[in-house]
């Protein structure tokens, strides 16, 4: 799966999950970027992502991302290995 | 009756949920709330109401109970919702020395009951899902300070606990994991990052068992299960298989399966539920197992309407039901045929209709997880109900043999007790607020403490009445509370009655007993009220009936009885001495 692949699908839960789908993400997208992404969203979020790409996040890498772009090659980084 | 995910209950918060009742809810917790908040309100639309919310700060629960000018006693809730986590009495338990440890579930203990001696309102509280630190392993059953011993014994002390307080309702959180399982009711990473203690999936399941008890205590409960026979009561089919070849009982094929459900089922009997039975089956077909099978757990006694015959069964539910007298929202119907369950889902969507599994031997489990039989309350009187409403279809045909009402009424032999309220009679009392929708005139929701201090306030008078007749008891059937406005007026504050003994002249009995009480202690007259509820259009002209006129208020039903006038209402009541 290439980073665009993944970054289709992360977009799809976000308007899945955020019921808004006018989102756009990029690699650069933060939390400030999105309206309803907060901290309690951001689990909501982090709990969907990891069902939809059958993968556990650690609580290190929960709060360490600081964009879309970084979660995107956490997400790559448990797929391939 | 599926439980939505929380991203729909989220979504639910956008409907307009306007002309629902409102409900006053406080939460209070010390962990992360805000999701089982949203998740409540969101399943109280479902439900019909509409919560307005106080949401305290986190982890504010002992600051707003002790400070009496917080936000939640201005706040004046109807219910108050506090999720103390396990979690955090560990980690209380963790800083404690070991001698002290085993104080930990004693102590909280002595906060809860603070807490119910503090306010007023109904306290939904939340038990505790064990925490296994396996510090002892298994050993540590015989240690009183391993934490183990001590969250079973804060269970089991909430319990006693519930039973001394009657503002206090145990929300069975610790349950809940027994059935899911901690892996699916906890995520760590989630509780780390957020301090959730509740997997985001398990949240609308505890919202949904917080919303039982609401609707169960603002009187939407389930008061009867309809069951289908064939392969939903026993394996096979009666007509086709015989007698001898239907599965039921430990001997033959999947027999076990239904033994279990029929015990099930004959429990919920014995607690009050009404059992009915809706089968298509010639009727003498339909009732042999019931009289000639040994295994059978469930006899025709144990059945208050039994249909069986080749009709569809939304037209045979809908009978079932104008012979109880109850609404459709309250009765469950299962069977096993999806085809019957569309037809009646279809046809009366009030009645719930569980999405039985495939195998039978699921039935059971499955059925346990929806929940659906939640109460606040239980007395010994509940256990009559089946053989009330089995007499109550004796009475209805010995009617139609009378052409004339009052030479039926006389036939009847009726006696009534009228007494003031008294300890042993406030839990059937408060049960009748709660449970009575129909025959209600102002659809007020007493608790057993509530109606305690009205027994003892001089400002009311309290009024309870049985009725029997000559085929049974029908135990303590209305409930009359008077409330003084000045020295000549008297306001009827809740009237209500069981639809069990309408159009026995109960009301006329009940007015006479009222008048008579309002001249002994020098009222000039009675002021009735009527409000408005989706299920009390029966009682609508009651008080004209009664003689009442009309007062001009604006906006309220209110109806005026000057009493130095009245003649006393015919009755074939006799009031026992």
């Amino acid at each position: 799966m290439s980073e665009k692949e993944i970054l289709n699908q992360v977009q799809e839960i976000f308007h899945d999950q955020l019921d808004d789908e006018s989102i756009i993400l990029t690699t650069d997208t933060t939390a400030n970027d999105v309206d309803d992404w907060d901290s309690l969203t951001h689990i909501m979020l982090v709990v969907a992502t990891e069902k939809h790409f059958k993968i556990k996040f650690t609580s290190q890498e929960i709060l360490s991302w600081k964009n879309v772009g970084e979660m995107i090659n956490c997400i790559l980084e448990k797929k391939h290995s | 009756m599926i439980i939505n995910k929380f991203k729909e209950l989220k979504k639910n918060l956008k409907k307009d949920s306007t002309k629902f009742p409102v409900i006053k809810v406080a939460l209070l917790g010390d962990n992360a709330t805000q999701f089982l908040a949203i998740a409540i309100q969101g399943i109280a639309i479902e439900r019909g109401y509409r919560i307005e919310l106080f949401e305290a700060d986190y982890n504010q629960v002992e600051r707003q109970f002790l400070d009496p000018t917080s936000e939640l006693y201005n706040f004046n809730a109807d219910y108050i919702i506090i999720s103390q986590s396990t979690h955090k009495l560990l980690s209380k338990y963790n800083k404690e020395v070991p001698e002290r440890q085993i104080y930990i579930s004693s102590e909280r203990l002595e906060f809860i009951k603070l807490m119910c001696n503090s306010i007023q309102s109904k306290l939904i509280y939340f038990n505790y899902p064990e925490i296994e630190d396996n510090v002892f392993g298994s050993y540590a059953n015989n240690v009183e300070s391993s934490f183990t011993y001590q969250i079973r014994k804060l269970n089991y002390e909430l319990m006693n606990l519930a039973q001394q307080y009657p503002n206090l309702f145990i929300c069975d959180i610790a349950g809940l994991q027994n059935k899911f399982g901690r892996d699916k009711m906890f995520n760590s990473s989630v509780y780390v990052t957020t301090e959730m203690v509740v997997s985001i999936d398990s949240i609308p399941y505890v919202a949904s068992r917080v919303m039982d008890i609401i609707c169960a205590a603002q009187g939407k409960f389930k008061k009867c299960l309809i069951l289908d026979l064939d392969n939903t009561m026993w394996g096979g089919v009666i007509g086709d298989d015989g007698l001898e070849n239907i599965q039921i009982g430990h001997h033959l094929g999947i027999g076990k399966a239904f033994t279990e459900l029929q015990q099930w089922a004959k429990k919920l009997k014995n607690r009050g539920v009404i059992l009915a039975v809706c089968s298509k089956n010639n009727e003498d077909t339909a009732k042999e197992p019931f009289e000639k099978h040994p295994e059978m757990i469930l006899k025709l006694n144990d059945i208050s309407v039994f249909v069986a015959n080749w009709e569809n069964k939304a037209d045979n539910i809908r009978h079932i039901q104008s012979v109880l007298n109850i609404g459709f929202d309250s009765m469950v119907f299962l069977d096993d045929n999806p085809f019957e369950r569309n037809i009646v889902r279809e046809n009366v969507p009030e009645v719930t209709v569980p999405e039985l599994p495939e195998d039978p031997s699921e039935y059971l489990e499955y059925l346990y997880g929806l929940n659906l039989f939640e109460t606040v309350s239980y007395s010994e009187a509940d256990a009559e109900r089946t053989k009330q409403y089995q007499v109550e279809a004796q009475r209805v045909t010995l009617k139609k043999s009378f052409t004339n009402e009052a030479e039926f009424l006389k036939s009847m032999n009726m006696v009534s007790e009228v007494k003031a309220f008294e300890k042993f009679n406030l839990p059937r009392i408060s049960q009748l607020t709660q449970r009575s929708n129909q025959f209600n005139l102002r659809t007020v929701r007493y608790t057993e403490a509530e109606v305690e201090k009205i027994s003892n306030s001089t400002n009311f008078k309290g009024f309870s009445f049985t009725l029997s007749d000559k085929f049974g008891d029908n135990g303590l059937i209305s409930v009359v509370i008077l409330e003084k406005q000045n020295t000549e007026t008297l306001f009827i504050n809740t009237w209500l009655m069981s639809c069990r003994v309408l159009k026995r002249g109960m009301e006329n009995f009940t007015l006479n007993t009222i008048v008579k009480y309002a001249l002994e202690n020098g009222f000039k007259e009675i002021i009735g009220e009527y409000i408005q509820t989706p299920k009390n259009k029966m009682v609508e002209n009651h008080y004209q009936q009664l003689g009442f006129l009309p007062l001009n208020t604006d906006g309220k039903n209110l109806y005026y009885l000057s009493i130095n006038d009245y003649v006393s209402k015919d009755c074939y009541i006799i009031k026992n001495k």
